[in-house]
């Protein structure tokens, strides 16, 4: 019985190995598979002399094959193994990690999301004959071996936001959370709370979580990936793949294929080779801090050893974090060199994991910073250094003059003025009862004649138009174009076709009948939003570059360079509004679809910090944004955590973080850095959302009604807070600067 | 008494419509690749999301304007005597011959054959409780209505007002209107056929379901 039972154990290798190796070592797997079937020949017509030896033999085979195979994996091979349904899963990890769990938020198909499973776990370590239990939040997304209501592991966004609740709750208990990535990407659809909304909240959740998190990633696909990876410590499987983008995405985009077609296996494998995903490659670039080890073509449930190698892994890891947050005395230092060889059993030692409140808030800072680190290679930053230098100086300049002036000065000030308000105005009030039985004049507000005036009169139109003088400050080069131009709403709305010149120069890009709004150039915004002359670039030397030294794309890069005379999709200026000094980060659309890469990222983080350091607000303008820049692979997508990060500091150092879509804006920004900020706004006829109609099919079945991703849309489930005319934009935004925002803008 | 063997008869000598596509204002005609015997597709999708089958292209002042196909069809006329012409607004371009589908023949058969009561305002509707009751029972054949009945009840905003059926007595013989859904005032509520004529009227329907052929 034994012998049939490993036997059948090697047929399910054998198809293993065939399902990964497709169309290649074909001799070897053939040869192996022939092995097999004489084996079980022989053993059926009982010819074999000692089936037990054979079979020993043959399991021999088995291990050297699969070690030579593994050792010429190619990338799109390690795709197919973390998508094997023989692959370990989460709840694999769950029973042989740790030493006990109990699921939480759902069972099985009984769960507001199967796709996202949430346990309570505990491990137990000894030390002598004392043992410690010890607690953690277990959260990640669950394949389950073919099981099909787990939808591969790609969670809904309200699963997603269950994932959130309990890194909360984790929070609270002061427990250390352990996250596992299993995901192919997220499920991409806008209901309620929203795709994109939700991994923008989980990020900027966890960018501030104040316990440890230890990330572990099998298959990291994209934005569904750093829905739950922003972590101290991100382990990484060694078969497993992190990615900004599936194979088959990247190739769809590379072959210009549309209208659900698909992509050859050659460009598919071309495109996984590409993005640099393995797990060596992302050690590399420094977007995972370890390599777990995995047997030969990748873990599966029987690999015992594997689990207990985790186990000591994730242990190291936790262990290590909350080292770091308490700081390091001498003894730990010297104890955690020790822990860290491979050797340690670590169940055999005890640290707490609990935390003081000082050990919590140098655990998030430490955080912080190791993901703003991040990427900082993978654009050219061409400042040069003395002017580097120069601005440094006089940013810190800055930092201490606010500091000074706002924080010893300006800030008791304000308490003596309040002070002497407050008093002042009781003491009239007191004055004023006092004397009333002599003076019998009523008591209360006494009102100026101009006020009176005002609020009893008709009151003047005041319109906007005045300030400018019935004229923008820039028009858009369309508007001398001869030619008319006709609404998409034409049809529904009865819509007059509009003359070029009427509709991209006095009418803004707005159509008179329905109020559409035409996409405008980024300069219209730029131009007559923000005070004449105000504006003054920084960090306009840095440049986006080929990091991964993608085919094509260094080409396609200097087109767009020589088109948009720009060096990057993202432009961070200075300027003013209605002498309102701030800082904005403008993506610029024409630039490679405004996609956000490396430079576009380090120029957003900085313009954060400096944003932070002068107290000016900070304004995300998005004039349109494609998403990840796919072809610079995870030196694009760790701009996600890393943006989320900069945002979090900035409005937690008391800032006021606005944004503001134009156009079109899609993915990973949306779902990050920009999703984040508690004051979203759009312009009409804009549309934002997670994917676009085109891959939320393919990747669902789901067909989309029209204006799916509109802003009224967006603004009806909660993800925005207001639609804007293009018109009144300034007025808006003033506004805002003089209502939003938290304690530390210096106009305040 | 309706006369259903002239009806259909009437129906079968031209089991179409014909459709003349105009322009919709003035400009320069460039006809597309169709030809006259072409079949083209109308507005399509789940959303009616999708255009049909584009037959010309109208410019005015440099700005092009897809003339497209409204319902799927055959081309039978194609006025290429325009092609690169200055046509003012109104003049035809084409004509699609629309075949009509069994469900298109049916309601406009029953357009004739029955009374339809429409919504005197946008709200939802309900039957009233013993209609109702009668509905789910019997089915809505079951139900006699007449001139004055209280037979439904219009809710709009948590105000609830009484419909009182106005018409010829009869039987509903079908329900338009869903539950918990608002329909628009003038839309068909129910369409009632007098009883006397229900075993005609289900005839008719009978023979437009076995008899009637779709084209393409």
């Amino acid at each position: 019985m034994d012998i049939e039972k490993r036997a059948q154990h090697l047929t399910d290798r054998l198809s293993y190995i065939r399902d990964i190796f497709v169309g290649r070592n074909g001799e070897i797997i053939d040869s192996l598979g022939v092995r097999l079937d004489s084996f079980f020949q022989n053993l059926a017509d009982g010819s074999m002399k000692s089936p037990l030896e054979e079979l020993v033999q043959l399991e021999k085979g088995f291990d050297e094959v699969e070690r030579l195979l593994d050792s010429s994996l190619t990338p799109m091979e390690k795709v197919r193994i973390v998508r094997h349904p023989q692959r370990f899963c989460l709840r694999d990890i769950l029973e042989n990690v740790y030493d006990n769990f109990t699921e939480i938020g759902g069972q099985d198909e009984h769960s507001i999301d199967p796709s996202m499973v949430i346990a309570r776990a505990t491990i137990t370590r000894h030390q002598g004959k004392k043992k410690y239990s010890q607690l953690i939040m277990v959260i990640g997304q669950e394949k389950g071996h073919g099981e099909e209501f787990r939808n591969g592991g790609s969670v809904k966004p309200w699963g997603n936001a269950k994932a959130r609740h309990f890194m909360q709750v984790a929070e609270t208990e002061n427990i250390p959370i352990h996250t596992y990535v299993f995901t192919p990407g997220s499920f991409p659809v806008e209901d309620y709370p929203g795709a994109a909304q939700q991994i923008a909240s989980n990020l900027y959740e966890m960018a501030g979580l104040s316990v440890p998190i230890i990330s572990v990633i099998s298959e990291g696909g994209s934005g569904g990936a750093e829905a739950i990876a922003l972590a101290d410590r991100r382990l990484m499987f060694s078969h497993g793949y992190y990615s900004v983008i599936s194979p088959e995405g990247a190739a769809a985009i590379e072959g210009r294929l549309k209208g659900g077609a698909r992509a050859t296996p050659e460009l598919i494998a071309h495109c996984a080779e590409r993005l640099h995903m393995t797990a060596q490659d992302n050690l590399n670039f420094g977007y995972v801090d370890r390599i777990v080890q995995e047997p030969c073509l990748g873990a599966r449930p029987f690999h015992y050893d594997f689990f207990r190698t985790l186990r000591q892994e994730v242990i190291r890891a936790t262990d290590e974090a909350v080292l770091g947050a308490r700081g390091f005395s001498p003894m730990r230092r010297l104890t955690l060199r020790r822990w860290g060889r491979d050797d340690t059993n670590m169940d055999e030692v005890f640290l707490s994991w609990n935390l003081s409140d000082s050990a919590r808030e140098k655990l998030v800072a430490k955080r912080q910073k190791k993901f703003l680190r991040l990427s900082k290679g993978a654009c050219w930053d061409r400042r040069p250094v003395l002017s580097r230098l120069r601005r440094n100086a006089r940013e810190s300049w800055d930092s201490l003059y606010a500091r000074v002036k706002f924080e010893l000065y300006t800030r008791h000030r304000q308490r003596i003025s309040n002070f002497m308000n407050e008093t002042l105005s009781m003491a009239v009030w007191l004055r004023d009862r006092m004397l009333y039985p002599i003076t019998r004049k009523p008591v209360g507000p006494r009102l100026r004649p101009e006020t009176v005036r005002e609020l009893t009169t008709l009151s003047t139109w005041k319109e906007e138009d005045e300030s400018r003088k019935g004229r923008w400050a820039y028009v858009s080069p369309r508007a001398r174009e001869d030619r008319t131009v006709t609404c998409p709403n034409a049809a529904t709305h009865g819509c007059l076709d509009l003359w070029a010149p009427d509709l991209y120069g006095e009418f803004a890009g707005v159509c008179t009948t329905c109020g559409h709004h035409f996409p405008m150039e980024y300069q219209w915004v730029v131009n007559n939003v923000f005070d004449a002359d105000s504006v003054r670039e920084f960090n306009a030397e840095v440049e986006a570059a080929n990091p991964l030294n993608f085919p094509g794309l260094g080409e396609s890069i200097q087109k767009a360079k020589e088109k948009t005379k720009l060096k990057s999709a993202c432009v961070t200026f200075e300027a003013r509004l209605n002498g309102i000094r701030m800082i904005v980060a403008m993506l610029v659309g024409p630039f490679r679809g405004g996609s956000v890469g490396a430079a576009e990222g380090l120029k957003f983080v900085e313009a954060a910090k400096l944003a932070e350091k002068k107290r000016y607000p900070f304004l995300a303008y998005v004039h349109g944004t494609a998403g990840i820049r796919i072809q610079e692979g995870t030196h694009g997508v760790i701009q996600m955590p890393r943006c989320t990060v900069a945002v979090r500091r900035y409005i937690e150092a008391g800032g006021l973080y606005l944004v503001l879509y134009d156009t079109n804006s899609y993915a990973g920004p949306v779902a990050s850095f920009l999703g984040c900020s508690p004051y979203q706004f759009a312009m009409r006829s804009s549309n934002l959302g997670f994917a676009g109609v085109g891959v939320i099919k393919e990747t669902t079945g789901i067909d989309v009604p029209p204006h799916y991703h509109s802003a009224y849309k967006a603004l009806s489930r909660g993800h925005i807070q207001g639609v804007w005319d293009r018109r009144e934009v300034r007025a808006n935004l003033e506004q805002l600067l003089l209502t939003a925002g938290g304690r530390n803008l210096y106009y305040r | 008494m309706l006369d259903i063997t002239r009806l259909l008869e009437d129906i079968k000598a031209s089991p179409h419509e014909e459709i003349v596509i105009r322009a919709p204002h003035t400009g320069v005609v460039a006809f597309e690749s169709c030809r006259p015997g072409d079949m083209v597709s109308g507005v399509s999708g789940e959303w009616k999301e999708r255009p049909g089958t584009l037959l010309a292209t109208l410019t005015r002042e440099r700005n092009p304007k897809p003339v497209t196909a409204m319902q799927s069809g055959e081309l039978r006329e194609l006025h290429t005597e325009l092609e690169g012409k200055f046509v003012e607004a109104g003049t035809p371009l084409a004509v699609v011959r629309h075949f009509l589908s069994r469900e298109e023949v049916i309601s406009m058969l029953l357009k004739h054959a029955l009374h339809l009561f429409t919504a005197p305002e946008r709200a939802k509707y309900y039957f009233t409780p013993a209609v109702d009751i009668k509905i789910k029972t019997g089915g809505s054949r079951s139900v006699t209505v007449h001139h004055g009945m209280e037979l439904l009840i219009m809710s709009r905003m948590k105000r609830e007002t009484p419909v009182y059926y106005t018409g010829p007595g009869g039987i509903i013989y079908t329900v338009y209107f869903k539950h918990n859904q608002n329909v628009d005032a003038g839309a068909p509520l129910l369409g009632v056929c007098p009883e006397s004529q229900l075993a005609v009227v289900e005839e008719l329907v009978l023979r437009v379901q076995t008899e009637w052929k779709e084209r393409a």
